[in-house]
């Protein structure tokens, strides 16, 4: 049973690094309005992802695996119950993967803008629905004794639900900006920078609010890791106005990497809160989806476990490896050579 | 296999079942539906990842070892056919990782702890790895050496084979269930042995059919594009060599598919013999030359108004045994044993033949999958006779419209190859232990899984349009100019810069 304990917190672990890494591919789509002020430089906001969006979109997928494969009942009680929040956000991620892929590939405005705006909605729509997820994960919805949500899409949008989308809404979007002005040069980057400081000052507005709230929350539910609730939710808070600091300071990449740490601390935040429940139950208590009830056979979790022990540092190291091998800012100067080849 | 006890909600899935036959919005038809329209649509792109990747990573290899800038051309042209590709298998694939728990949480909850596993490492070791390394190749070719950006493109096309592996594994699960024990309540299956999961003789059998036979749809399209160039006499120097390796590399395809697909049907019979009958439409059992196997049949093929049919007798034994005098046993005798080991089962699904899928289904779409791979192999054949290099006669332009429009075949093949094998199960969900009916989501209203069905339906249909028009496209332009290959430090002299 102690593997189950774990296994929270690998699938926690993983959460982070996909609102990490498809967080900030978020951001740098909803950044495009804002910052993309023509074809050249929409193109240099994109690129700074193109090379790493579809790796990590796959995080959502490792992660879905993982908890299917750890958490059977929650894999099936969360993903049935919460099925049009879910299918939004499918819809969302497949026109924005075809868009980077098909958008350069006719030379005319009309279809380009077509796939910007498709860029920029399946950018902002998950980012706002996995934070109106995971937000009710935390709050409890209605389960019933057999395990199944018994709510609708509008039991998701109830004031925390959607203070918590709005949060993630923000977050990734200034994390986002901080990494194109951490990947690209010239006006782009100056105005990443301006843009980040704004959007920055009103996503510390709104996750204190949140954090805030998530703490009084765990309080109340008499959550046994509340230290940690409040450690974590003091470090997010922290980081963010740490990343804030360091974009006024001109320092990208302390930027982005506090940003980062938020994102990260915001969601064991989120996680320390839930334990050791993993879906409460609001009609019950004793219907509430626990790491006891809802996880494998702890033959399969020691399976998992080698799995994981084996193949996610290897991952993690390619991946980083990834990220050196594109570490060059996308210039301007690049993106017209380029074009020019084309032609 | 015994009988298990039931999933608890049999009572008011019996009552349910008079209502359910008539309503439009049964989330049970609604959702498969939706399963199968998805799993078909997301499996339009997976064989031109798996196979297209090879191809594309062996034009490059050649490449790379002779320096012949052709192939490097080659490698560009199908590598944007690969690509506009992957990005539909990437985002198409999600949907099916979220289907089981959006619309089948009671078959997600009873065999989670066995079939999660496969898919956890489906992610953690195949995804991350094709995902990473497609990356790489994309964007690295100005920026890794000319051999490190070769091995990108081979590991990316390794992470995609092993992730078609551990899918097929988990699905030979369905078919076939081993290396698990049901939990002492009864509730949900238990894994008890990884290993003989991942060595389902199903998967060993199923991996490289699957996998050839994408190999052939690859194939198929350097043909069609090849053949389309060369019948208005275009690119004809980079072209012919191109079509020559498609239709080899066809042939040598068709093979696997041919000795993969035979071990498949000996699998079949040896775990779910019901499958095998009901791809011949065979009601009695029957031995010898009365196992017989028929081409082709006019008439309902469920026995009672058969008119006419065209058969060869023994085959259906060999098929089956390998022997010429074996016996084959039919859909009735099967449903009588089944009937027996699974009473209770029995009694939910009522009717004649509970136990059997819908008999013209199988029966079709098993001929049509041959059909298809089986035209496909003829045509390159012939293609390989009529360009041969002592050939005294031009090829004729009716050969060139084959070629061009042969490239969906081998996909047709695929496609009701699977509408085969996953009809072909019903009813059951997974083989022996839980029912397709008492898999679906309790708690998802019809109107959800319609809403569902009807945007993927649109959101897919718009996209198939733009996704072939862009192909199509593409593949008309034909290879790019390319700078003199050879004599620059870097891969930046002679490749282009790619971006977005």
């Amino acid at each position: 049973m102690d593997l189950a304990y774990l296994w929270f917190f690998i699938v926690g672990v993983l959460f982070v690094g996909y609102f990490i890494l498809d967080g900030f591919d978020f951001g740098v789509g909803m950044s495009l309005p804002f910052l993309g002020k023509d074809d050249v430089s929409r193109r240099q906001i994109i690129n700074t992802i193109g090379p790493v969006w579809d790796l990590n979109e796959t995080w959502v997928i490792v992660a879905g695996a993982c908890l299917f494969a750890a958490f059977p009942e929650w894999y099936a009680t969360l993903f049935s119950g919460f099925y049009l929040a879910l299918l939004l956000i499918l819809l969302a991620l497949i026109a924005r993967g075809v868009s980077f892929e098909y958008r350069h590939q006719r030379d005319s405005l009309r279809w380009k803008r077509g796939f910007d705006r498709m860029i920029v909605i399946g950018s902002a729509l998950p980012a706002f629905l996995w934070g109106v997820a995971v937000a009710n994960i935390v709050h409890g919805v209605p389960i019933d004794a057999g395990h199944e949500f018994t709510g609708s899409l509008l039991t998701l949008l109830n004031p925390y639900g959607l203070l918590g989308g709005v949060t993630t809404l923000l977050l990734f979007f200034t994390h986002g900006v901080y990494f194109v002005a951490l990947k690209t040069d010239g006006k782009v980057r100056d105005d990443a920078r301006r843009l980040a400081t704004r959007s920055g000052v009103l996503t510390v507005v709104v996750a204190a609010v949140f954090l805030v709230w998530t703490v009084l929350h765990a309080a109340s539910v008499g959550a046994p890791a509340l230290l940690l609730v409040i450690v974590c939710a003091a470090l997010a808070a922290v980081l963010l106005i740490a990343s804030l600091v360091a974009n006024a300071r001109d320092r990208e990449g302390w930027a982005f990497g506090f940003g980062a740490g938020t994102v990260a601390f915001a969601v064991l935040t989120l996680w320390l809160a839930l334990f050791p429940n993993v879906m409460p139950s609001t009609t019950d208590p004793a219907y509430s989806l626990t790491i006891e009830n809802a996880s494998s056979t702890d033959y399969t979790l020691t399976i998992m476990s080698w799995a994981a022990l084996a193949f996610l540092p290897l991952a993690l190291a390619y991946q980083g490896w990834t990220y050196w091998v594109f570490r060059k800012r996308v210039t301007r100067s690049r993106i017209e050579r380029a074009a020019a080849q084309v032609h | 296999m015994s009988g298990h006890p039931a999933q608890g909600r049999i009572p008011e899935a019996d009552a349910e079942k008079g209502r359910r036959s008539m309503d439009l919005l049964d989330p049970l038809l609604l959702a498969r539906w939706q399963f199968g329209l998805t799993t078909l649509y997301h499996f339009l792109f997976v064989p031109l990842t798996l196979g297209m990747g090879l191809v594309v990573a062996i034009f490059q290899t050649t490449w790379v070892r002779t320096g012949n800038v052709k192939w490097l051309q080659l490698t560009r042209l199908f590598g944007k056919i690969f690509l506009i590709n992957f990005a539909m298998g990437v985002v198409t694939g999600i949907v099916q990782e979220f289907q089981f728990g959006m619309n089948w949480s009671a078959y997600s909850r009873f065999v989670g702890d066995v079939f999660g596993a496969p898919l956890a490492f489906e992610g953690l070791l195949a995804f991350f790895f094709e995902a990473t390394f497609i990356g790489l190749w994309i964007f690295g070719w100005d920026r890794l050496g000319r051999k490190l950006h070769l091995a990108t493109l081979w590991l990316a096309w390794i992470g995609a084979v092993m992730s078609a592996y551990f899918i097929l594994a988990a699905n030979s699960f369905m078919q076939n269930p081993v290396g698990y024990r049901m939990a002492d309540d009864g509730g949900r299956a238990e894994l008890t042995d990884i290993v003989a999961v991942l060595t389902n003789p199903v998967a060993l059998a199923t991996f490289p059919h699957t996998l050839f036979a994408s190999f052939m749809f690859a194939a198929a399209v350097v043909i069609s594009v090849a053949a389309w160039h060369l019948a208005r006499a275009r690119n004809e120097e980079i072209m012919r060599p191109a079509l020559r390796f498609g239709m080899w590399f066809m042939l040598a395809s068709f093979a696997g598919v041919a000795i993969a697909g035979d071990q498949l049907g000996l699998q079949m019979v040896a775990t779910q013999p019901m499958k095998m009958a009901a791809a011949e439409a065979l009601y009695n059992t029957a031995c010898g030359a009365e196992a017989s196997f028929s081409i082709f049949s006019i008439g309902t093929p469920d026995g009672s108004s058969l008119i006419w049919s065209l058969r060869v007798p023994y085959l259906l034994s060999f098929l089956s045994t390998h022997t010429l005098d074996g016996c084959v046993e039919g859909i009735n005798n099967l449903n009588a044993e089944y009937t027996e080991n699974w009473p209770m089962f029995a009694d939910q699904l009522g009717g004649d033949l509970p136990f059997a899928p819908i008999i013209w289904v199988t029966y079709w779409s098993f001929r049509w999958m041959m059909g298809f791979g089986g035209l496909a192999a003829i045509i390159s054949v012939v293609g390989l006779w009529l360009t041969r290099k002592k050939a005294t006669r031009t090829v004729p332009q009716w050969a060139w419209r084959v070629a061009i429009w042969s490239a969906p075949l081998p996909l047709l093949g695929s496609l009701v190859g699977w509408v085969f094998t996953e009809m072909g199960r019903q009813p059951w969900i997974v083989f022996g232990l839980m029912l397709t009916e008492d898999g679906v989501s309790p708690n998802v209203p019809g109107w959800s899984v319609l809403i569902s069905l009807i945007a993927f339906t649109a959101i897919y249909a718009i996209l198939a349009v733009v996704e072939f028009g862009l192909i199509l496209k593409t593949a008309r332009k034909g290879p790019d100019p390319l700078p003199a290959a050879g004599d620059g430090d870097t891969a930046d002299d002679n490749v282009p810069t790619t971006v977005y």
